[in-house]
């Protein structure tokens, strides 16, 4: 028990710190980003008035709401990337120790990348990579 | 007790890099972009404010200071407030796995993390979270087209960019930026040119091919012209930030030049070799230093009176100096070398955006899923191959 998280504390510090540090420069980053805008707030002028907080429309009154119902049209680019983007979280860690695996992690990889192939060849020819 | 002297170097860093991406990224890189602008526009670009305009963007950061910030009746207030902040936020965190070279047996990086190209392009992508909350938020019709746009970029562009990253990772079979620089200075070249032994520079089309990949999506990740749909000037007006004023503009331009620079330090990390210095036989050296002059008298003999001829004449004096420095076989500090190739990419990424027409939408997913995806993976493969006959 003793021995086990001597073990943990010994390996951990490194990793855990990374991200210690990335957590500080998420939340020291964010407050230095407010900053110049909390100077804004102290020194530009604030003057509310109808007519200049109506959202820009190259001029003319705004035609109804931009939050309309619209057809988002690259759906069908969306669908292929999740599948796409997922075979390329499998590569990285077959790329880190791809090199001291040798001939069989590279015929394995072959395999899984021939049929994402495929795939992506049989969505071409369905025409799914055309903007209609 | 020693967190808190974590928590403390880990504050001191941000306030540095902040301070890095602030000045030298946003306010230089505004300056020079404007001023390569002006050169390519055979105009001078600003002139005015300090020596040679250099001071141009701090007196326009000063001013956007004192501006007001009008938010639109009709926004979502904490979307519309938090964008700018996320953006500049995600550049920022880009740039804690990037080393900028070494110090005595220090590598200067902020944390050499174990995933660092993973978590880069991690951060990489949250700009455009913060992008699409930019044009949601905004209740105006340009914002959300423009959003939209930055969006359907992001998941075409993310996957060349990944598969220039696995390449690299690959190569080097690390995912540590410090890992994959170390990896090149081992095999004693850079991985646009040389792939490990036994193949060397047998396998520069390779590292040719995976960094252009990798440029050209990271030129479209950073919504850069030719692949600036989500802000098209002509059409979107300015796409995303059209309703913002003030500082919160300045920090939507502070995430798009922290994350430029972000892609070129990535590029150079991945295939420039890092902070790592050219090996180079001294006559080739020499040879440098020559080319350098020779431009140089051509210019002076022909275009005496063209406006880029001061930048133009000290590029090749610099150049020449160096290529000097090296043939006698003297040293650059490594922090050098490194900000030497990183300017030079940024440096060619505005070429590209003030020579470059705009695409069209469906041009742009066309290069992206039937050029760039297909080349990518295939360019993978053919590399697994060549290094797996080779014996490594």
């Amino acid at each position: 028990m003793l021995a086990e998280s001597a073990i943990i504390s010994a390996s951990m510090p490194k990793v855990l710190l990374d991200w210690f540090y990335v957590a500080v420069f998420a939340v020291v980053g964010t407050l230095m980003a407010v900053l110049p805008l909390a100077v804004v707030w102290l020194l530009a002028p604030r003057q509310d008035s109808p007519q200049k907080t109506i959202t820009y429309e190259s001029g003319v009154l705004p035609f109804g709401q931009a939050w309309a119902q619209f057809n988002v049209r690259y759906y069908l680019f969306a669908l292929i990337f999740v599948v796409f983007d997922v075979e390329v979280i499998y590569l990285y860690p077959w790329a880190v120790v791809f090199r001291q695996l040798g001939p069989v992690a590279f015929v394995e990889m072959l395999v899984f990348l021939l049929i994402l192939l495929v795939g992506l060849v049989y969505a071409w020819k369905k025409g799914a990579l055309e903007w209609v | 007790m020693s967190w808190v002297l974590e928590l403390l170097k880990a504050i001191g860093l941000t306030v540095l890099l902040f301070t890095f991406l602030a000045v030298v990224t946003a306010m230089m890189g505004v300056y020079a972009e404007r001023k390569i602008a002006g050169w390519i526009q055979a105009r001078l670009g600003p002139k005015h404010v300090g020596p040679q305009g250099l001071l141009q963007t701090v007196a326009d950061t000063v001013k956007l200071l004192q501006k007001e910030h009008i938010t639109p009746r009709r926004a979502d207030v904490l979307m519309f407030n938090a964008a700018p902040v996320v953006v500049a936020v995600a550049a920022l965190l880009d740039w804690v796995v990037i080393p900028f070279g070494t110090l005595g047996s220090r590598v200067l990086v902020v944390r050499d993390i174990n995933i660092g190209v993973l978590y880069f392009s991690a951060m990489a992508s949250v700009t455009v979270l913060g992008i699409l909350t930019a044009g949601w938020s905004s209740n105006n019709k340009y914002a959300l087209l423009g959003g939209l746009r930055s969006a359907s970029q992001l998941i075409s562009y993310e996957l060349p960019l990944a598969l220039g990253i696995l390449w690299a990772a690959m190569v080097a079979g690390t995912l540590s930026t410090v890992g994959i620089v170390e990896a090149q200075i081992q095999q004693g070249g850079w991985f646009l040119f040389t792939l490990p032994p036994p193949i060397g520079r047998l396998g520069a089309p390779f590292g040719i091919l995976a960094a252009v990949t990798f440029l050209v999506a990271a030129t479209a990740e950073v919504n850069r012209v030719p692949f600036d749909l989500p802000e098209a000037e002509s059409e979107l007006v300015a796409g995303y930030f059209v309703e913002y004023t003030g500082m919160r503009f300045a920090l939507f331009q502070l995430g798009e030049y922290g994350e430029m620079f972000g892609m070129a330090a990535l590029a150079t990390i991945m295939f420039l070799g890092g902070w790592a210095e050219p090996h180079l036989a001294p006559y080739l050296w020499v040879a440098v230093a020559l080319g350098a002059v020779v431009v140089a008298a051509v210019i002076l003999l022909t275009a005496r009176h063209s406006l880029v001829i001061r930048p133009v004449l000290s590029l090749a004096v610099l150049t020449a100096a160096v290529g000097l420095l090296m043939s006698v076989g003297g040293h650059l500090p490594s922090i050098v070398w490194f900000l030497l190739k990183l300017f030079t990419l940024v440096f060619f990424l505005m070429w590209v955006r003030w020579t470059y027409p705009r695409l069209r939408l469906d041009q742009l997913l066309n290069l992206s899923w039937k050029v760039l995806l297909p080349l990518g993976l295939l360019n993978l493969l053919a590399t697994g191959l060549v290094l797996t006959l080779g014996g490594r």
